[in-house]
């Protein structure tokens, strides 16, 4: 019996197609996992069902009947829950208040009567909160259990979470599985959304694969192994790239020693990361987005403060520096989002201009004009479709990027940290991107690379780093990567087998 | 008990009767996620309606509805733009207001000309249920108003506190998207809150032109509407300390009328310029910690 089938779903944003005539199905009481690498389309698909966006084309069945879901009013009536990525709850109301919230019979809503009502409710579902309890004193694990809870008061009989152990320390996750074992017993229905091969295949019964807004596959747990889910996951086996192995490297030009910093919420998020990156050569670094790669683009850009480690360029210490330091050092950033990158509000001649003001000012004043032909100069050497007076804001993504390449390459830099560059870029700006990479590291530059895209670091790099949760779980050449291997690191599944940096 | 207390005390009550209104329908806005700087205007425009509406019928209660209707009008229209269209905040409450204020100038030369000086009605009479007894014959010796402003400090914290449409506005105010992932109508809630907090604010201005000055003059609200928001920040957003705020700015402004004639020597402006520089002073240290609602001036869309 199928509690929900999904048919032909597609949705776009813009030219983006993140679901591509999907069908999905649900089986009663099972655990029903939503793999794919990220921007694969999942969690559009679930916000689909949960009523939170609407479906361009394509048809949901719930209980065999078409249902029409405009809001996720309809979504919990029909008895579906979901617990997004991004926790939805209400940080100033307790957690009886979260819990009633939308779902309260009678205008009235006494606090004690609440509280008693959500604690019956934890009690018959085993879950463990204190209903008086404020949400903003939580931690995530409660939160977690606060929504999960949530969505079971509302009777929900298809419970939906997203991405739900991201956030949870291994012990949290134990416990989150053992009462999903537990809830699914008791004839709920689950569908676990994870980038997690190992997860997958600890908690779910059937696993359907995504990639690029389109099914690869549905399969049963028992007849899959987690080699054939990362292949499914990540795609290609082959790659049409030519890579002269045994090219002439130099010395090191950037040195990161025991590096660790901690992210937004104060969570550790670089562990440890030593790497070193030579004269002429391309370090790429995989993995799965959240690893930790964010938090390494802005170290080295000096826009976040480690709490341990160093970072060297050529011999020079600049652990902690200020990003006009770095930019001094030779260092050439291009940021993992582009329109941090640049303002908007400025033109095209400013942006370019913008981290050399010194050399631009003549008595005091800004000289606009030599601003003005510094850029003239740079957009007719990185073909940017742009007048130099045009606000930057205004221009394509290809085109702002090639604004932040030519700033961060024009000065010729000793080493290039490049994180995400071309994420979003249509084909033609994504090669010229990749083929301006490449001629650094011809020129000499040593070239670090950041980037989700496996097949980018696979085509780039010289060698591969593979980043998991914050720690570096192996460098190997680019010559003896293979897809699959790569792919069980990124989810951790498989410890580095060298230890080589 | 000293007279002249006890005239300060009665004097305060009314004065910050109007506060009062005011300020509990902006904190209904604001606690909802909007904050309506079309109040001024709406007080202007409940202030002129009421005025009308009451000299026209000869029924003063029937004008105070007609300016509860006006407000919540006006709060239908913050709510059409920065609801429903995404407007910015500022632009459409600032756009309300000076609408309104211009759409009631006009009126009143619709209606009056351009007389040399305001018409006046016989205002509203005031309740002494003490009578002459000393003490409580002047100290409650208020305009039915009055007594219906106090007695709605209580009813908004049990509508904020104490009911599903309380708590739907609040989770509103401060993080829409789970409000809405838990099944709450986010815009249909914050139609409902400015629409209430349109009436009040319409009744705020009628008691001003109907029950404290029985005219309809052009500087009429003379800034209120703007010291309420200032005492909504004030009052941290608690329909209680908001109250406190209301009491504090109506007692500077009580004395400071009675300052005036006791015959010191300094411009009289100066007198009128304490009650705001005492609600300057009083934002100034509760402002600092202030809790706003955290999706207070943030338009909600769900794709
Ligand atoms: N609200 C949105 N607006 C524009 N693009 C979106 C939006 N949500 C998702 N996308 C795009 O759709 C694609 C799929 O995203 P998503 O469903 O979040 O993937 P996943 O959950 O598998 O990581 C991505 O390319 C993403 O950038
Ligand atoms: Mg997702």
């Amino acid at each position: 019996m199928h509690a929900i089938q999904m048919r032909g779903i597609t949705k776009r944003f813009g030219p983006v197609v993140a679901n591509d005539h999907i069908n999905f199905d649900l089986e009663q009481g099972e655990i029903h996992a939503l793999l794919g690498e990220n921007g694969a389309g999942k969690t559009t698909l679930m916000r689909i069902l949960y009523g939170l966006y609407h479906a361009d084309e394509g048809e949901i069945r719930v209980d065999g009947e078409v249902v029409h879901i405009a809001s996720p009013k309809d979504a919990i009536r029909l008895g579906i829950g979901m617990v997004t990525q991004h926790f939805a709850l209400v940080p100033t109301l307790s957690v009886a208040e979260n819990v009633v919230l939308g779902y309260t019979d009678g205008f009235r809503v006494e606090p004690q009567a609440a509280q008693q009502r959500v604690a019956e409710a934890a009690a018959r579902f085993g879950i463990e909160v204190d209903p008086a309890a404020l949400v903003r004193h939580l931690s995530v694990g409660e939160r977690q259990r606060v929504e999960i809870l949530k969505a079971l008061y509302r009777n929900a009989r298809i419970l939906i979470l997203d991405e739900p152990t991201a956030v949870l320390v291994p012990q949290e996750v134990e416990v989150l599985f053992e009462t999903l074992e537990r809830l699914r017993q008791g004839g709920l229905s689950v569908i676990f959304i994870s980038h997690k091969l190992y997860e997958v295949m600890t908690v779910c019964d059937r696993i359907t694969v995504l990639r690029d807004g389109r099914v690869v596959g549905t399969v049963d747990k028992e007849a899959t192994s987690q080699a054939e889910l990362a292949r499914m996951m990540v795609g290609r086996e082959t790659f049409g790239v030519t890579r002269q192995d045994g090219r002439p490297q130099g010395p090191v030009l950037l040195r990161i020693e025991n590096l660790s910093a901690l992210d937004q919420k104060g969570l550790p998020a670089l562990k440890e990361v030593t790497l070193e990156v030579r004269a002429g050569e391309i370090l790429g670094v995989a993995g799965v987005s959240g690893n930790g790669q964010t938090e390494l683009s802005h170290v080295l850009a000096g826009t976040l403060k480690p709490t341990e480690g160093r970072v060297l360029v050529g011999n020079e210490d600049l652990t902690g520096a200020d990003p006009a330091r770095i930019s001094a050092a030779g260092v050439g950033r291009i940021p993992e989002d582009r329109h941090e990158g640049v303002i908007g509000e400025l033109s095209v001649a400013e942006n370019l201009a913008l981290e050399y003001l010194d050399e631009f000012v003549k008595g005091g004043r800004l000289d606009h004009r030599r601003i003005r032909q510094h850029a003239e100069r740079l957009i007719a050497e990185y073909q940017i479709k742009a007048s130099p007076t045009d606000r930057t804001r205004t221009l394509s993504g290809g085109n702002m990027q090639k604004v932040i390449l030519a700033r961060a390459l024009s000065r010729n830099p000793r080493v290039v940290i490049a994180s995400q560059p071309t994420r979003g870029l249509d084909v033609g700006a994504t090669e010229y991107v990749r083929s301006k990479l490449l001629e650094q590291r011809d020129r000499g530059a040593a070239v670090l690379l950041l980037s989700e895209d496996l097949d980018e670091v696979l085509a780039l790099s010289d060698r591969i780093a593979v980043i998991y949760e914050g720690r570096i779980v192996d460098v190997l050449p680019a010559s003896e990567a293979d897809v699959e291997q790569l792919g069980l690191m990124m989810s951790g599944a498989r410890e580095g087998t060298s230890a080589r940096v | 008990m000293d007279i002249f207390l006890i005239g300060l005390i009665a004097a305060t009550l009314r004065v910050a009767t109007p506060l009062l209104l005011g300020t509990l329908g902006e904190l209904f806005a604001e606690r909802a996620g909007i904050l309506n700087l079309g109040i001024e205007g709406t007080m202007f425009f409940g202030a002129f309606v009421g005025f009308v509406v009451g000299g026209a019928t000869g029924s003063l209660w029937l004008g105070v509805v007609a300016a509860i209707v006006a407000g919540i009008l006006s709060g239908l229209l913050m709510a059409l733009l920065s609801v429903q269209l995404g407007v910015n905040q500022h632009v459409s409450g600032l756009g309300i207001t000076l609408l309104l204020v211009g759409l009631s100038l006009f009126g009143f030369r619709l209606v009056y000309g351009e007389p040399r000086v305001p018409p006046a009605i016989e205002p509203f009479g005031r309740l002494s249920p003490f009578g002459q007894t000393p003490i409580l014959g002047p100290l409650f010796d208020q305009y039915a108003l009055t007594y219906i402003a106090f007695a709605l400090v209580p009813v908004v914290w049990w509508l904020l506190y104490r009911t599903s449409f309380g708590l739907q506005i609040r989770a509103v105010g401060e993080n829409p998207e789970a409000a809405d992932a838990a099944g709450v109508n986010v815009f249909l809630t914050r139609y409902l809150a400015l629409v209430v907090a349109g009436g009040l604010m319409g009744a705020a201005g009628a008691f001003l032109s109907l029950a404290q000055l029985g005219a309809f003059t052009y500087g009429i609200i003379a800034g209120r509407g703007w010291v309420c928001i200032a005492l909504v920040i004030f009052g941290n957003w608690d329909p209680v300390r908001v109250l406190w705020g209301a009491l504090l700015f109506g007692g500077v402004f009580a004395l400071q009328l009675r300052l005036q004639i006791t015959g010191l020597q300094l411009p009289y402006e100066t007198f009128l310029a304490l009650p705001y520089l005492v609600t300057i002073l009083a934002l100034a240290i509760a402002g600092r910690n202030a809790a706003y609602p955290a999706a207070l001036l943030k338009p909600y869309k769900r794709e």
